[in-house]
């Protein structure tokens, strides 16, 4: 059943809100969509619409309430929480808007941050992070705290710390939200870069401009994608 | 592996408890007063026990003591009490002492003293002293050890000689530069050859606190045989005080009964009461068994250590409600960041770990400090007061573990707190 050559592959999956009875909220009604990976893809749509509820059923924080969800080839929509910790801990790096650097730890330890939970000891891959902290421009500011950062900084920190347990795909949530819009093209830039080295990219952005940059533009609307634009063709499957 | 990973979550909750560095040290105060008061409290317990058994032990627990008392007040009047004098007969005689000899079983021995107060000088130097009449098995039931020369010996009764055992602190004082030996020191009016000197069971350096359960102060005492006390001081001894005179009659102020072993003390003690109470008319003695004492020390310790553990117990009960207080705020203000570990990759385990180490850093960091604090205050306590204290091994070990096990308990909560959050909630708190 699963497309063996998509990287996200979802079927028919719905997600509702049990507010009991009439008040039940369908988030999504049987959203379908495949991607393949080095596919950089932009959803849109008008707040309410599903974009968020969408989000994290991709990125393994929440289950559809039905249909299905193969990640990688395998299915999620009936992991339980354990396995999709390690999921979301392996397979899937996350951008978030407010970028959640963790306050009291330095730029290389944030980094490090996703190593500690797959067991690996952090001291055989500390040149990792310190080349990925240099990938983002930071290779000089490894024992700075968040707070002694910008913001643009800080979201390149929350990248390399993405990248680190090299995961199948990255989902941003309007990672240039917070951002003005000099460092916000940074930002985009080295998403660019990112997936111009074959990462595969999700992002849900209300920016015309920042939905210019990807292959494919999903819109959506009442939890259902209403319609796609393919900005141009994403890399063919090998 | 594992180790390592569990040194780095240490260090993570380290750092963690440093952002708020007055707040965690506030909170340890709780356990550090708890351990400490644990430690303290029994190392002063302990200590006062100690010596309490130690006063009793040297009673020797074979050993039933008997003691001439004088009778409560009626008795006295009875005896046609005037102001000028009066002559009172009461106590212990030797007729008890050939009684309990022959009718007691399980009586190994039946040794008599006469203690008299009286002062003893040798040149210019006079203290005053117990002086004992007493029989030559006396270094053996009082397990007294001779130092110099020897102890009384039954010629010595026999010929009623003028000779006399003085203990090592009183040698000291009296001979400051001679050798006691073969000097004679003189009692009232008589003088009494140096035959040896005895160190007694108790050490010197023992404070004169822990004599008194005996008594008599510890080491000023002069022994002479039973039978020189006789003839030397008389059956009716003579205290002046205040213009008026007062005689006794007493003949033994103390029999000390050696027993085969404890069985036989527990047997003959009411055996010997009710001897005693028949032939005495009046309440002129008084029967100590050491080892009753001894068991009720036992008996009172073990209470007082369920009272010190209680007491104890609440107050690092106290410490450790304060620790979940401070670990529940802790886990709402670190929700966010609950959330984003989670997206990370983080299992509840993982969460539910970082939480409970974080309050076990917590309160055996108050343990250790504790500790130290209350390994130190028993030393404090016992030089500003003259109180022992004994810091045994297992009462620190216990505050320790019980601190550790506070740790665990009390964090165990917040902790699975933390875990169940929902990612998603946790992510978009403020
Ligand atoms: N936890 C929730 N409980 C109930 N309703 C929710 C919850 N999360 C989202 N919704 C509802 O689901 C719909 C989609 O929300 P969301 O995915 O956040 O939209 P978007 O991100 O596109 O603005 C909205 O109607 C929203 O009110
Ligand atoms: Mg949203």
């Amino acid at each position: 059943m699963p497309d063996e050559s998509a990287i996200i592959h979802i079927e028919g999956v719905e997600k509702r809100y049990a507010l009991g009875g009439e008040a039940d909220v369908l988030a999504l009604r049987g959203v379908h969509l495949k991607v393949h990976p080095g596919t950089y893809l932009a959803i849109m749509g008008p707040s309410g619409s599903g974009k968020s509820t969408m989000l994290n059923i991709l990125g393994c924080l929440d289950r559809p309430s039905s249909g299905s969800y193969w990640l990688g080839g395998e299915n999620v929509a009936t992991m339980p929480d354990d396995q999709l910790s390690e999921a979301r801990g392996l397979k899937i790096g996350f951008i978030f808007q407010s970028y959640n650097l963790i306050a009291q730890l330095t730029v290389i330890e944030n980094i490090q941050v996703p190593l500690l939970y797959q067991g690996r000891d952090v001291r055989l891959f500390h040149q990792r992070c310190v080349d990925l902290a240099k990938l983002v421009g930071l290779g000089e500011r490894l024992g700075h705290r968040p707070n002694q950062l910008s913001g643009g900084q800080q979201q390149r920190v929350a990248i390399a710390r993405s990248l680190v347990n090299d995961p199948l795909m990255i989902l941003a949530d309007e990672p240039t939200g917070n951002l003005d819009s000099r460092t916000g093209t940074e930002v985009l830039d080295l998403i660019d870069r990112l997936n111009a080295g074959g990462k595969t990219i999700v992002l849900v952005t209300h920016d015309e401009r920042v939905a210019a940059r990807a292959h494919r533009v999903v819109h959506m609307k009442d939890g259902l994608i209403d319609r796609e634009v393919v900005n141009r063709p994403p890399p063919m499957p090998s | 592996m594992i180790s390592y990973q569990l040194a780095s979550t240490v260090r993570l909750g380290i750092k963690s408890l440093l952002l708020h560095k007055l707040r965690s040290a506030l909170t340890m105060l709780g356990i550090i007063f708890g351990v400490c008061s644990v430690i303290a409290m029994l190392a002063i317990g302990e200590g006062a026990s100690f010596e309490a058994q130690e006063a009793i032990k040297k009673l020797g627990s074979n050993n039933i003591l008997l003691r001439s008392v004088k009778p409560p007040e009626q008795g006295r009047s009875q005896g046609g009490g005037g102001s000028r004098g009066s002559q009172l007969k009461y106590g212990l005689t030797y007729l008890d002492g050939a009684r309990l000899q022959t009718t007691i079983p399980g009586v190994l021995r039946v040794l008599p003293m006469r203690i008299i107060r009286e002062n003893v000088r040798f040149a210019r130097n006079e203290y005053p002293c117990q002086v004992i009449g007493t029989l030559p098995s006396y270094a053996d039931v009082s397990g007294a050890a001779v130092v110099r020369g020897r102890f009384l010996c039954h010629m010595d009764e026999q010929h009623k000689d003028n000779v006399c055992v003085i203990t090592t602190g009183l040698a000291q004082r009296l001979f400051p530069t001679d050798d006691p030996l073969d000097h004679s020191i003189k009692i009232d009016t008589f003088y009494y050859r140096v035959v040896g000197i005895v160190q007694e069971r108790s050490q010197p350096e023992q404070r004169s606190q822990s004599g008194k359960m005996e008594g008599q102060p510890l080491d000023n005492n002069v022994y002479i045989p039973l039978g020189t006390s006789r003839t030397r001081f008389g059956e009716v001894l003579v205290r002046r005080s205040a213009g008026s005179f007062e005689a006794e009659e007493v003949q033994l102020h103390q029999i000390t009964v050696q027993m085969r072993d404890t069985e036989a003390v527990e047997t003959a003690d009411p055996q010997i009461k009710s001897m005693l109470e028949h032939f005495h008319e009046q309440n002129d003695f008084e029967v100590i068994v050491p080892l009753q004492l001894l068991r009720q020390a036992e008996q009172t310790k073990r209470i007082f250590n369920i009272v010190l553990g209680s007491i104890a117990a609440i107050s690092l009960l106290v410490g450790g409600i304060g620790i979940m207080n401070i670990m529940l705020a802790n886990v709402t203000e670190r929700t966010r960041e609950i959330g984003v570990r989670r997206a990370l990759g983080a299992k509840r385990r993982d969460i539910t770990r970082q939480f409970l180490v974080e309050t076990v850093v917590l309160s055996v960091g108050g343990g250790l400090i504790g500790v130290v604090v209350g390994v130190i205050t028993p030393v404090v306590v016992s030089q500003l007061s003259d109180m022992k204290t004994i810091v045994t091994f297992w009462s620190v070990l216990l505050a320790f573990g019980i601190s550790g096990a506070v740790g665990i308990v009390f964090g165990l909560y917040p902790a699975r707190a933390a875990a169940r959050l929902d990612p998603i909630d946790a992510l978009r708190h403020e």
